[in-house]
């Protein structure tokens, strides 16, 4: 384990860039903010403001006035929390070869079954919101797995078939919503206080925020995530289905099954998003206008993370902060679009990160570096005697 | 002053990790074909992109007809009067011939549109003077994979090429075709180009090189004249020791009967019937060879046995139970073995590391994963080292390294020693040494053999002749999805059953008839 670890150091920047999705990542992000300083600079803004904001969610220290807000880092971690999961569910179906754009729809189902159960289930402690969220995880499965089914069996394609399930859940949501007694144009009567996520505890550690019980389902579901794709038999299957289906089936792998399970799986981390959002963040249930438009940030934030468990948690962090931010980052003078525009660069970046590679690669062909060569001389050698 | 056309002296180019030419030489005579040989990953096709300015070489100098050049790019390559045509062809399909010709260079009316009048005119002149046989007019989609590479090859002629580089322009060709461009080279040269042809098929360069460069592992290892050299002692110089090409097998020694194809129909992706009522047997210990030309219902035969494709009609039984109608996994489980005509697309997962793809097929087992379905990366692990080091498979790192970083032979022989491990009653194999160099192909035939003395059933297809020929116990000639007939090894020659090949069965059924009387 040190031999590699010493061997990837003594690999120039490029072969590295090249080899590892994740440090492209931290590269394109990084190149995100340094665009995001220089148009600030441009507007004639101090592009500390931003840093300053930045440095207050991640840690609660305000500089300009030397206090710690603990509230903001509860505040960061439960703006993650939906965006982690669409993300999730965005990243395990596209592990299997698919695009799940209807993670918006999914989350959507998520958020109707949880307030129903919220508003008709019998209020006993735990029991109430656990079987709420548990069912809201449910309804996204099977929403989601209703195109799976539909592209494994028909071959409808995935992408157009999420997009209209976008639409149906949205509509159906407001029907139904609209039908639960008390309820006007825009919200339901409140939640009992045994449906609610939120925890004593935890909003006295972080002095009131939204942070709820949430945030375990949401680890729970990275580890499960990393569980299933690396570890499992199942997680086998599904990423050979995903790298190439034809291999996969031709080696008796149940290419159908994987392709439905995906979907249902996908659908669940998304549906659970839903359940958290409308019993930790509100005390009623909402009648929705629009979509609320985590399911298609999840996309990005799947990007970011390469799909894997980790690297989606960690993207869904950096979009949630660059979230919660926002308000702050208006109290200093900068614009809040600038957190959009350094989404958007970096999901720009990520999306043309083939392209980054193709100029690595090429400088690399066309020239090697002196420094380059004989590290690489080195390299072999000392490998050399290891492997035999 | 020199008498070469080309002189590449001394070119040395560093990959990371690789030297790929060390040192090399290459010098070309006016007016001959040179052929450059020497087995996959020896550096050929990185000299040729330094000639024609893909890469930029680190040491050595070029010079063309005598004269020191620099070529940056293939535009330098152009303007020097050098064209290649590349093993995939850089062709726009729904383009015509001409169109694809004309490409970026287009010539045009006085009102700024394109004249393709003129520069049809000119394609079917190069064509007649060449005898390439191009209709200028044609849909690439609609002609030959042969037809193409003339087009790439009046792509060059059309930009007044006068070297021409062909890279391993047979490996894409039926036996028909290879003849034709063999005759097409010999033309070129008649007119006056002088031609490089990068390869590793011997054959071919008996056929029609004048001499001949070998590489191996990116070193230069000798200039010779084909004519007094044998191709044996070409192979010992590009594998860089003997290479045994007769192979020997243990008498024959027949078992019980494993596989019992009855009245078989199965129709293309097309819905036309592409296997015609075929019925055979294997019995353990035995070869059975199928012959034909690609495309004459082999494929479609392989998809139904392993369960690929369902059946229009007819029974497959295995051990005399009926498989017709089983599903893929259990045709697996029940012993059939299957190394696939398309590796990359059906043999193996790429983007998986090689102990990934070792356990495809038995990673749900109960040596592999546990009873709560986590898979034991350990086991696995020591599973594919006991393989790679079995099999003599090159790896660079080891176990967890990526499939597609193997070379072509190399992931040949991880697909063998999978489906060989899972020893089963019956091993299909689709054209097991397509594209591979000679070392390779000396291994996996080999190792085929192996398998049968040790008394396992074995279906082998394949398109070349000459490996059935030399492999196979019984051979049957497959035409138009029927057999054309089945015969046992050494009654026919070659040529007989080229002719066979081909379509025409008139002497094959007489043939045929003769061996039941």
């Amino acid at each position: 384990m040190d031999k590699t670890k010493k061997l990837k150091q003594r690999k120039s920047l490029g072969t590295f860039l090249q080899e590892s999705d994740g440090a492209m990542s931290v590269l394109v992000v990084l190149i995100g903010f340094l665009f995001a300083t220089l148009l600030i600079l441009i507007i004639g803004r101090n592009p500390s403001g931003m840093y300053k904001a930045i440095l207050q969610v991640l840690t609660g220290y305000n500089v300009d006035r030397n206090r710690f807000y603990v509230r903001y880092i509860g505040e960061w971690l439960a703006q993650s929390m939906p965006l982690i999961l669409c993300g999730l569910s965005m990243g395990f179906a596209a592990r299997v070869g698919l695009f799940n754009i209807g993670a918006e729809g999914q989350y959507i189902v998520g958020i109707t079954v949880a307030q129903l159960i919220a508003i008709f289930f019998p209020q006993i402690p735990v029991a109430h919101w656990f079987f709420a969220i548990l069912f809201a995880a449910l309804a996204g499965a099977i929403w989601g797995g209703i195109v799976g089914w539909l592209k494994a069996k028909y071959e409808v394609s995935e992408v157009v078939a999420t997009i209209m399930m976008n639409y149906i859940a949205l509509y159906l949501s407001r029907i139904i919503t609209l039908r639960i007694p008390g309820a006007n144009t825009y919200r339901t009567p409140n939640f009992p206080q045994t449906a609610l996520l939120t925890s004593s505890f935890l909003q006295k550690i972080t002095n009131g925020s939204r942070l709820n019980l949430g945030i375990i389902f949401v680890v729970l579901s990275v580890l499960i995530y990393w569980f299933i794709i690396e570890k499992t038999r199942t997680g086998f299957e599904l990423r050979a289905t995903g790298f190439n289906k034809d291999a996969a089936r031709a080696s008796g792998i149940p290419v159908v099954k994987s392709i439905m399970l995906s979907m249902a799986i996908a659908g669940a981390f998304a549906g659970l998003a839903g359940g958290i959002v409308s019993l930790g963040a509100y005390k009623y249930g909402r009648v929705l206008a629009a979509n609320d438009g985590y399911g298609f940030t999840g996309i990005a934030v799947a990007l970011v993370g390469n799909n894997t468990a980790v690297g989606t948690a960690l993207s869904g962090l950096l979009f949630g902060m660059l979230s919660t931010a926002q308000p702050l980052m208006e109290s200093n003078r900068i614009p809040k679009e600038i957190t959009f525009i350094i989404q958007g660069l970096v999901v720009i970046f990520i999306a043309i990160r083939v392209g980054f590679r193709m100029v690595v690669a090429y400088l690399a062909k066309k020239a090697p570096l002196k420094q380059e060569k004989t590290l690489n001389t080195k390299k072999t050698q000392e490998e050399m005697p290891t492997h035999e | 002053m020199s008498n070469y056309t080309i002189e590449m002296l001394g070119i040395t180019k560093q990959f990371p990790g690789v030297l790929a030419n060390d040192k090399v030489n290459l010098q070309v005579k006016q007016n001959e074909v040179h052929a450059l040989l020497g087995e996959n990953g020896a550096g050929k096709s990185t000299l040729m992109s330094i000639l024609f300015g893909s890469y930029d070489a680190d040491a050595g100098e070029i010079k063309i007809r005598g004269k020191n050049v620099k070529i940056k790019s293939p535009n330098d390559a152009t303007v020097l009067g050098i064209g290649m045509v590349h093993q995939h062809f850089k062709l726009v399909t729904n383009y015509t011939v001409t169109e694809n010709i004309v490409l970026g260079i287009e010539s045009k009316t006085k009102l700024g549109l394109l004249d393709l009048k003129k520069a049809e005119k000119r394609v079917k002149e190069l064509s007649d003077q060449y005898g390439l046989k191009v209709n200028p007019k044609d849909k690439i989609e609609d002609i030959s994979v042969g037809m193409q590479q003339r087009v790439e090859i009046l792509k060059m002629l059309y930009r007044n090429a006068d070297i021409l580089i062909l890279d391993e322009p047979s490996a894409v060709l039926t036996p028909q075709e290879i003849d034709d461009l063999m005759s097409i080279i010999r033309r070129l040269k008649n007119e006056g180009k002088t031609i490089i042809l990068i390869t590793h098929k011997l054959k071919e360069i008996k056929a029609v090189a004048d001499r001949c460069t070998v590489l191996r592992r990116g070193k230069y290892i000798d200039t010779i004249e084909v004519k007094n050299v044998s191709e044996e002692k070409m192979a010992e110089m590009m594998v860089g020791r003997p290479v045994h090409f007769d192979i020997e097998k243990a008498p024959l020694k027949l078992g019980e009967t494993v596989l019992n194809v009855e009245k078989l129909q199965v129709k293309d992706y097309r819905g036309h019937l592409a296997v015609q009522n075929l019925s055979f047997s294997i019995k353990k210990g035995e070869i059975f060879g199928i012959a034909g030309v690609d495309g004459n219902g082999q494929t479609e035969l392989i998809y139904a046995l392993t369960g690929l494709v369902h059946t229009e009609a007819g029974t497959i039984k295995l051990h005399d139970k009926d498989i017709t109608k089983q599903s893929i996994k259990e045709r697996i489980q029940a012993g059939i073995g299957h190394i696939p005509e398309d590796r990359h697309r059906h043999g193996l997962v790429l983007d998986f590391s090689l102990g990934e793809n070792a356990v495809l097929k038995n990673y749900d087992t109960k040596e592999f994963s546990n009873n709560l379905g986590v898979l034991q990366y350990q086991i696995i692990s020591e599973h594919t080292n006991k393989l790679i080091k079995e099999y003599d498979i090159r790896v660079g790192e080891g176990v967890s390294q990526k499939a597609g970083s193997l070379s072509g032979g190399n992931q040949q022989k991880l697909i063998i020693a999978r489906e060989v491990a899972l020893s089963p009653e019956l091993l299909i194999v689709a054209q097991p040494t397509r594209g591979l160099d000679v070392g390779a192909i000396e291994y996996i035939r080999k190792r085929l053999v192996e398998e049968r003395d040790k008394g396992r059933a074995i279906l082998l297809i394949s398109f070349e002749l000459e490996e059935i020929m030399s492999l196979c116990d019984r051979i049957a000639i497959i035409s138009k999805g029927e057999f054309a007939g089945i015969f046992n090894e050494g009654e026919l020659t070659e040529n007989e059953i080229g002719f066979m090949m081909a379509g025409s069965q008139a002497k094959g059924r007489l043939k045929n008839e003769a061996t039941h009387g």
